[in-house]
């Protein structure tokens, strides 16, 4: 067919597309070459096309500053911790609220243990940041109520991995529960009435059935996981870290922010972002590469 | 039928994880909201660790008198509701084209969209577009650039691509037009999913600071997260003697305590208001995600 008879014959249908089209095309693709700041000396006043190339300049800078490996350490570590250290409870959560008789007691549970995700980042912050206080926080008062003395949490760079990794954990495992409990709740009840005639007792199902049947279920979440190693979320970082925790705290994007909207040095923190997207695509892509091989081969 | 020791011991050890992680999740909430609703010489006393001492409301009194809470709290319902409803809209005239397996571009158009989830301008060269566009500091910054999410808009796709095609050749043997049926036929029929969309697109939204944070300088636009995290995070002691309104510093020391924790209540009020009832459209969300793999 003619282009102009398809044109009118789907009119509406472009039409609808209409303001999504330009929607994607100024906040989407308009910045796509903006990358292009990341390899030019760039002002302002001049635009992009109109700064001089400096080629990898920023980049260079980037990796010889004592930042290169404290960030991509930080950034690591605050996706890799909580994902080892937490990966396991909601599934342990999982197992426990399906054996829920009181119908009750296990909505409640539901309810409550899901709220955290649904809470602004803000409110966790805060919260973390008021209860650690030195000077009116519950968890200190505690503290020098047994006789210990107080701790600075907020301003001590050791105990900033545990308190990101903690939190995170605590926000997320109810809600991350979810996605095992539907795979719990799918598996054959057959199985576990063979099992109970071969006289197998709970602890046992939970070993040699459950588990082993929710096991495609649990390895492609933990491989997915591995993207976003290198993609910590900012505004945690951002609302949680202050100067005196830079060391351990400061990541990529936090970084990025510092140097790109409060110092507006735009062509590094540029240069900075790019290394970021490029590194995080990669672990996306492995990712995602291994996901598709390991459901192949559970498929077969 | 009788449980044998060993499962009793199991199902003593269920109810005993489950009621932890009840606890633990609850436990914080539980502890602001008693400060919240304590007297401050209890509070001074470290009285208060679970249950409210000396039943006050006088923190709320103090802290809902404060103009600067209640606009902030006007711009995030504003943002929440404009937000939620142009997002929906956009939804629904991007997914419907794109469901269409006549359409002569759908094919184009889909990796169109889908292109932006694995390539972006990135946090600078956006942030210089939307200032360059005249977007800083108006509310149209908190909505426009966050028109469409390309992940919503797949799963809103598949919604669509789930209805059988029989509805809408009859449709159009009644002579309606493609507008026609995506507003009187396609819309009403994926609703549940709809909800499931606007749920988490309202959420993202009355969460939303990042934007505010990049966008906002002016006071008057801001939203209640960048009010909040002036209150708690910044703890701006210009904004706690305004609210404290106490001149001795000692039961100002203990009142801004207070503020803090009454602000965190009035902020997340609303959602656990409402969360429990919409609970379930949200995990529902989550098997929607599943199907579109």
């Amino acid at each position: 067919m003619k282009l102009w008879v398809l044109i009118k014959r789907d009119k509406y249908l472009l039409l609808m597309f209409a303001p999504i089209f330009v929607y994607y095309v100024l906040f989407m693709y308009l910045p796509m070459p903006g990358i292009f700041i990341a390899f030019k000396d760039f002002t302002p006043g001049r635009g992009i096309w109109g700064s001089e190339w400096v080629g990898l300049q920023w980049f260079q800078q980037f990796a010889d500053s004592i930042y290169f490996w404290r960030l991509i350490r930080n950034t690591f570590l605050l996706a890799f911790y909580p994902l080892v250290f937490g990966f396991w409870i909601p599934i342990l959560f999982a197992i426990c609220i399906v054996e829920i008789k009181n119908r009750a007691f296990k909505r409640f549970a539901q309810t409550v243990t899901y709220l955290p995700h649904f809470i602004s980042t803000v409110v966790i912050a805060g919260i973390l940041i008021n209860f650690l206080s030195p000077t009116d926080g519950i968890v200190n008062s505690f503290l020098s109520g047994m006789g210990l003395e107080k701790i600075n949490f907020m301003m001590d760079p050791r105990w900033f991995r545990t308190i990101f990794t903690s939190s995170e954990i605590w926000q997320s495992f109810g809600f991350n529960s979810i996605i095992y409990i539907a795979a719990i709740v799918g598996i054959d009840p057959e199985l576990y009435d063979s099992g109970k005639i071969d006289g197998v007792n709970k602890f046992q199902e939970v070993w040699h059935l459950t588990l082993p049947s929710i096991k495609p279920t649990i390895v492609i979440l933990l491989l997915l996981s591995l993207g976003g190693l290198m993609s910590v979320g900012f505004e945690k970082v951002y609302l949680l870290y202050n100067g005196s925790t830079y060391e351990t705290a400061d990541v990529l994007t936090t970084y990025v922010y510092r140097m790109g909207i409060e110092s507006q040095n735009f062509g590094f923190a540029t240069a900075i972002g790019l290394f970021n997207s490029v590194v995080t695509f990669v672990f996306v892509f492995a990712a995602n590469l291994l996901t598709r091989r390991a459901t192949q081969m559970s498929l077969w | 039928m009788r449980k044998s020791p060993i499962d009793r011991t199991y199902y003593s050890l269920v109810y005993l994880i489950t009621g932890l992680a009840v606890l633990v999740t609850l436990y914080p909430f539980l502890y602001v909201l008693s400060v919240s609703l304590s007297s401050v010489s209890a509070i001074d006393k470290q009285q208060v660790w679970l249950y409210p001492v000396d039943f006050t409301l006088s923190g709320y009194k103090m802290v809902l008198q404060y103009k600067e809470l209640w606009t902030s709290f006007y711009n995030t319902v504003w943002y929440t509701v404009v937000g939620t409803i142009l997002n929906l809209v956009a939804t629904c005239l991007a997914a419907f084209p794109l469901s269409r397996s006549r359409f002569f571009l759908r094919r184009k158009l889909n990796f169109f969209i889908a292109f932006t989830m694995y390539f972006s301008g990135g946090l600078i060269p956006v942030y210089m577009l939307i200032t360059s566009l005249g977007l800083y500091n108006t509310r149209w910054v908190m909505v426009l650039p966050v028109l469409v999410s390309t992940f919503n808009v797949m799963i809103c796709r598949s919604a669509f691509e789930g209805i059988p095609n029989e509805i809408f050749e009859s449709a159009s043997l009644d002579g309606a037009n493609d507008a026609r049926m995506l507003f009187s036929i396609a819309v009403p029929i994926i609703k549940p999913t709809l909800a499931v969309l606007g749920l988490y697109y309202a959420v993202f939204h009355w969460n939303n600071f990042f934007s505010a944070l990049l966008y906002l300088g002016s006071q008057e636009l801001q939203p209640l997260q960048l009010f909040l995290r002036r209150v708690l995070v910044m703890a701006s002691p210009e904004i706690m003697q305004k609210m404290g309104g106490t001149t001795s510093t000692g039961a100002l020391a203990v009142s801004t305590l207070q503020v803090r924790y009454v602000s965190i209540i009035v902020s997340i009020a609303p959602i656990i208001l409402v969360y429990p009832f919409i609970q379930r459209y949200f995990v529902k969300g989550i098997t929607l995600g599943a199907v579109k793999g």
